[in-house]
C-alpha cells in the first residue's frame, strides 16, 4: 500500500514525529505526576509544561481551566453535563458526542449551508437563559463549515447562557482564539491536530463551576479522575505548540482543496460541493456524485488507493445518509451520494491528480451506465 | 546499573503500584501505531482503519486471555478510575429500579468511594463493610449485608496501599448465590496474579494499562455476557465500544495494553515467584535490622511486590526526606500530597502515630536484587540514624508507655 493517498485527515490524523519523540520521552522519565518523589515531580513537570501550551495555543486567559480526558468526547460530555445549568440547545450539525450527550437537548436548527441562524437563537433564548448551555462547534467534521462562534456567544451571554464550543475540528486549520471567541467552554482533542490518540482536554473560564464526570483521586483540580496519561498529555502539548506554529501552511492546503474543486466542478456541471459558499475549514470539502452512492464511491476509491469517507468516523459502517446533511435540508439524493475529502499537511498536488483521475473514472463509468439505462 | 549510581534526582524506583513504567517491548510494540499505521479504528472504509480495527481486536483478546474472558467481553476506557466509575454508576443506572443496594468497603480506591458516595445522594442504599486487622474483608459480615435488594458489590481484588489479595472465589459464590452483580477493582491484579473470571464469579473488572507495565491513559474493562451485565454508558456519541463508551480508540494505546497483558500473562508465574523472593528478602533485611517495625496488611494473602511498614516512633515523611535517593510513597500516590493517615491504614486499626510512619515499597519487573539490598541498607540505615535523634524512642526504649504523656497545651 505504498502509493496510498490519505484524504481522511478529520477522521484522524498521523502523529508528528515530534509529538511521538515526546510521548516516547515522557514513557521513559515514567512515574505517577500525583507522587511526591522526585520521579513524580518529574512527571507532573511535563503535564504541567503540557498544560501551558495547550492554553497558549487557544490563547485562553491565565486564569483559565484546562482539564485534561481521554478525548474530545469526554471533554464534551464532561462540560455539557458537568456544568450545571438545567437546559441544553445544540446546533442541529453537531457531533454526535454532543447530541447525544444529554437527553433533553433541544436542537437550533440551520440553514442550507449549516450555519444556525442568530435570530431563531434569540428567540429560543427569549425565555432567558440562565439555566442553559449552548453548544456549537466551531468547524463541523463533515462539512468544513465555520460557524460565527463570536457572534454566537456575544447573544447567548445577553440572555446569561453559558457557551461551549467544540473545537475538535477547528484547531490546527483555522486559527482559535478562545479569548476573542468569548466562550464559556471548549472542547479539544489530540488526534486531530497530530498529536497522540488518547487524549483530549476542555478548556473553561474559571468562572464555570464543573462537577466531575468520574469521580475518583482528586486529580484535574477534582474535575476527573483517574492518573493523568502524562505521555499523551506531554504529545498533545507539542502538537498543539506545532499545529499553531504551522498555521500559515494551511494556505497551501486550501489552495489544493480549491483547485479540486474547482477541478470537479468544471468535469461534472451536476456535482455538488456542500455549503461551497460558506466560510469553511480549508481543508475540508464535502462532494456529492450525483446519482453513485457514497459508500460505492469510498470502496471504489480505496480500490484506487485513496483513503476517505463518507462522513464522520465513528458513524461510518452505516450506509444511511448523513445527519449533518438532513439537518441542513440536503436532498436525500444528494446527501446519500456525498463523500468526504479531508486533506492534510502532507497531500501533494500528485494526490490531488490521483482523486481527480479516480473521481473522474467513477464519474464517466457511471454516467454510461445511467445513460445506458 | 550498580546500587550507587542512585541519585535524588535519579532515585531507585520502589513505587510499582502508583504506576509502573512501561515495558521497552510495549513501547516498541506501540511505535508503528503512531505514524505509519495512524488510522482511525472505527473508520470502515480503508486500509487505515481496518488495520487499526485488526491491532485493537487482538490487543482485546490478550486482555481476555489474562482473565479467562471472551474478547467480546471486554471493552476499553481510558483507565480503571473511568471503569470503576462506569461499572458501579452504570449498572446503578440500569438496574436501579429494581434493586437500590450497593456492598463496597472501606479500603477501596477513592474513585469507587467517591462513585458509591455520589450514587447516595441518588438514592441509593451503601454498605461500606469493614476489614479485620489483616486488611480483608469478613465473609460473614459480607453475607449478612447481602439483602434481595443488593444489585453490586463491589470488592477490589488488590489493595492499591497494602497490597493484600481479597478472597474474590468466596466472594463471586456469595454474590451468584444472591444474583448480585459482582465488580472488582482489579487495576493492582490483573496480570500479577491469577484471575479467572468464571472461577470467581466476577462479573465486572476494571483493569489498568500503566499499573502493568503498559501505557497511561488506557484501561479495560471486562462486562459478563453471560448472564448478560447492561449499563448505561458515561460517555455518550459516536456509539464505540458496543455503545458502552464512545469516542475514538486510541489505537497505539490499545495496542500497548494488549502487549502488556500478553507479557503479563507469558511471564506473570515466573515473576511472581522472583518478587515474592525480594519481597521475602526485603521484609526480612529490614526486620533484622530495625526492632520494632509492622507489616500492615495480610502477610499470606499478598501480592507479590508490596510491603507497607510502618517504622515506629520514626515519621513518614521525614523519613521520605532522608531516602531521597528511593522513590517510594507514604500512600497512595492520588493521596499522597496530603498529610492525612491513609484512611486504608486507619481501617485496619493502625493507630495514627503508627500509621504516620508507614511507608509503602513496591517492587516490580525491573527491581533486581542488588536493588533490595541497596534499600534495606538505606532504609535501616535510615531509621537507626532518625530514632537514634528521636526522644520519643529514648523514652520507649526506658520503659516509658508513650500513650501515657500528658502532653502540654502550646
Amino acid at each position: 500500500m505504498n502509493q496510498t493517498v490519505y484524504m481522511d485527515h478529520n477522521a484522524t490524523s498521523p502523529t508528528r514525529s515530534q509529538a511521538v519523540d515526546a510521548v516516547v520521552r515522557a514513557m521513559e522519565i515514567g512515574g505517577n505526576p500525583s507522587s511526591v518523589h522526585s520521579v513524580g515531580r518529574k512527571a507532573l513537570r511535563a503535564l504541567e509544561d503540557a498544560r501551558e501550551q495547550v492554553r497558549v495555543a487557544v490563547n485562553a486567559p491565565k486564569s483559565a481551566q484546562v482539564i485534561f480526558t481521554s478525548c474530545g468526547t469526554e471533554a464534551n460530555s464532561l462540560a455539557l453535563q458537568g456544568c450545571g445549568r438545567d437546559a441544553m440547545f445544540a446546533a442541529a450539525t453537531e457531533h454526535a458526542a454532543v447530541l447525544r450527550a444529554r437527553d433533553d437537548i433541544h436542537r437550533i436548527p440551520v440553514d442550507v449551508n449549516g450555519l444556525i441562524d442568530p435570530f431563531q437563537l434569540e428567540e429560543m433564548l427569549a425565555g432567558g437563559g440562565d439555566d442553559t448551555v449552548i453548544s456549537v462547534m466551531m468547524a463541523n467534521n463533515e462539512t468544513g463549515v465555520l460557524q460565527q462562534i463570536e457572534g454566537i456567544a456575544r447573544i447567548a451571554h445577553r440572555y446569561h447562557a453559558l457557551v461551549h464550543t467544540d473545537a475538535v475540528q477547528a484547531l490546527g486549520k483555522v486559527d482559535v482564539d478562545f479569548a476573542a471567541l468569548g466562550v464559556d467552554m471548549m472542547s479539544l482533542s489530540a488526534h486531530k491536530i497530530g498529536g497522540p490518540l488518547g487524549v483530549g482536554a476542555l478548556i473553561a473560564t474559571k468562572d464555570v463551576k464543573l462537577t466531575a464526570h468520574n469521580a475518583g483521586g482528586g486529580q484535574e483540580n477534582g474535575l476527573r479522575g483517574g492518573t493523568q496519561n502524562v505521555p499523551g498529555i506531554a504529545g498533545f502539548g507539542v502538537a498543539a505548540e506545532l499545529a499553531v506554529a504551522e498555521l500559515t501552511g494551511m494556505a497551501r492546503v486550501k489552495a489544493l482543496r480549491d483547485g479540486l474543486e474547482a477541478r470537479i466542478l468544471e468535469i461534472a456541471p451536476d456535482a455538488t460541493v456542500i455549503a461551497v459558499m460558506a466560510d469553511r475549514l480549508p481543508n475540508t470539502s464535502f462532494i456529492s456524485m450525483p446519482g453513485v452512492d457514497a459508500e460505492t464511491q469510498v470502496m471504489a476509491f480505496d480500490l484506487a488507493g485513496i483513503c476517505l469517507s463518507a462522513g464522520s468516523a465513528c458513524a461510518s459502517g452505516k450506509t444511511k445518509a448523513s445527519a449533518v446533511l438532513g439537518a441542513m435540508g440536503m436532498a436525500p439524493d444528494t446527501a446519500k451520494s456525498a463523500v468526504r475529502v479531508s486533506l492534510g499537511p502532507t497531500n501533494t498536488e500528485d494526490d490531488i491528480e490521483s482523486f481527480i483521475s479516480a473521481w473522474t473514472e467513477l464519474y464517466q463509468r457511471k454516467g454510461a451506465a445511467r445513460s445506458a439505462a | 546499573m550498580t546500587a550507587n549510581t542512585w541519585t535524588q534526582n535519579n532515585p531507585l524506583y520502589l513505587d510499582y503500584q502508583a504506576t509502573t513504567p512501561t515495558d521497552p517491548r510495549v513501547v516498541e510494540a506501540m511505535a508503528p501505531y503512531w505514524t505509519e499505521k495512524f488510522g482511525n479504528p472505527h473508520s470502515r472504509n480503508h486500509h487505515f482503519g481496518w488495520e487499526a480495527e485488526d491491532a485493537v481486536e487482538i490487543a482485546r483478546g490478550h486482555v481476555a486471555d489474562v482473565i479467562g474472558a471472551t474478547a467480546k467481553e471486554v471493552i476499553f476506557t481510558s483507565g480503571a478510575t473511568e471503569s470503576n466509575n462506569l461499572a458501579i454508576k452504570g449498572v446503578a443506572k440500569f438496574y436501579g429500579d429494581k434493586r437500590n443496594h450497593i456492598i463496597t468497603c472501606v479500603t477501596e480506591h477513592k474513585c469507587v468511594l467517591e462513585t458509591c458516595r455520589s450514587l447516595q445522594q441518588d438514592g441509593f442504599d451503601v454498605t461500606y463493610l469493614h476489614v479485620k486487622e489483616n486488611g480483608l474483608i469478613d465473609l460473614d459480615e459480607l453475607k449478612a449485608a447481602m439483602t434481595d435488594k443488593t444489585l453490586i458489590v463491589s470488592i477490589m481484588a488488590v489493595n492499591n496501599e497494602i497490597g493484600v489479595i481479597q478472597p474474590l472465589k468466596e466472594i463471586g459464590a456469595l454474590c451468584r448465590e444472591n444474583k448480585t452483580f459482582f465488580h472488582t477493582d482489579a487495576a493492582q491484579a490483573f496480570g500479577k496474579i491469577p484471575m479467572d473470571v468464571n472461577e470467581m464469579n466476577i462479573d465486572m473488572m476494571s483493569i489498568s494499562g500503566h499499573k502493568v507495565y503498559g501505557p497511561m491513559g488506557i484501561g479495560a474493562m471486562y462486562v459478563r455476557r453471560k448472564p448478560r451485565v447492561r449499563l448505561v454508558p458515561l460517555i455518550h456519541g459516536g456509539g464505540q465500544e458496543r455503545g458502552m463508551r464512545s469516542g475514538t480508540l486510541p489505537t497505539p494505546l490499545v495496542v500497548g495494553l494488549g502487549k502488556a497483558a500478553e507479557l503479563a500473562k507469558k511471564e506473570m508465574a515466573a515473576e511472581a515467584e522472583r518478587l515474592h523472593d525480594f519481597q521475602h528478602r526485603l521484609y526480612q533485611g529490614l526486620r533484622q535490622r530495625i526492632p520494632e517495625i509492622f507489616l500492615n496488611g495480610d502477610e499470606e494473602s499478598r501480592v507479590p511486590g508490596n510491603l507497607n511498614i510502618s517504622f515506629a516512633y520514626v515519621e513518614g515523611e521525614g523519613l521520605m526526606m532522608g531516602i531521597k535517593d528511593l522513590a517510594v510513597s507514604s500512600g497512595s500516590a492520588c493521596t499522597s500530597a496530603s498529610l492525612e493517615p491513609s484512611y486504608v491504614l486507619r481501617a485496619l486499626g493502625v493507630e495514627d502515630e503508627l500509621a504516620h510512619t508507614s511507608l509503602r515499597l513496591g517492587l516490580g519487573r525491573f527491581t533486581t536484587e542488588d536493588d533490595i539490598d541497596y534499600a534495606i541498607e538505606r532504609i535501616s540505615k535510615e531509621v537507626n540514624r532518625l530514632r537514634e535523634l528521636s526522644p520519643l524512642w529514648d523514652m520507649a526504649q526506658a520503659g516509658i508507655d508513650i500513650k501515657s504523656i500528658k502532653w502540654a497545651e502550646h
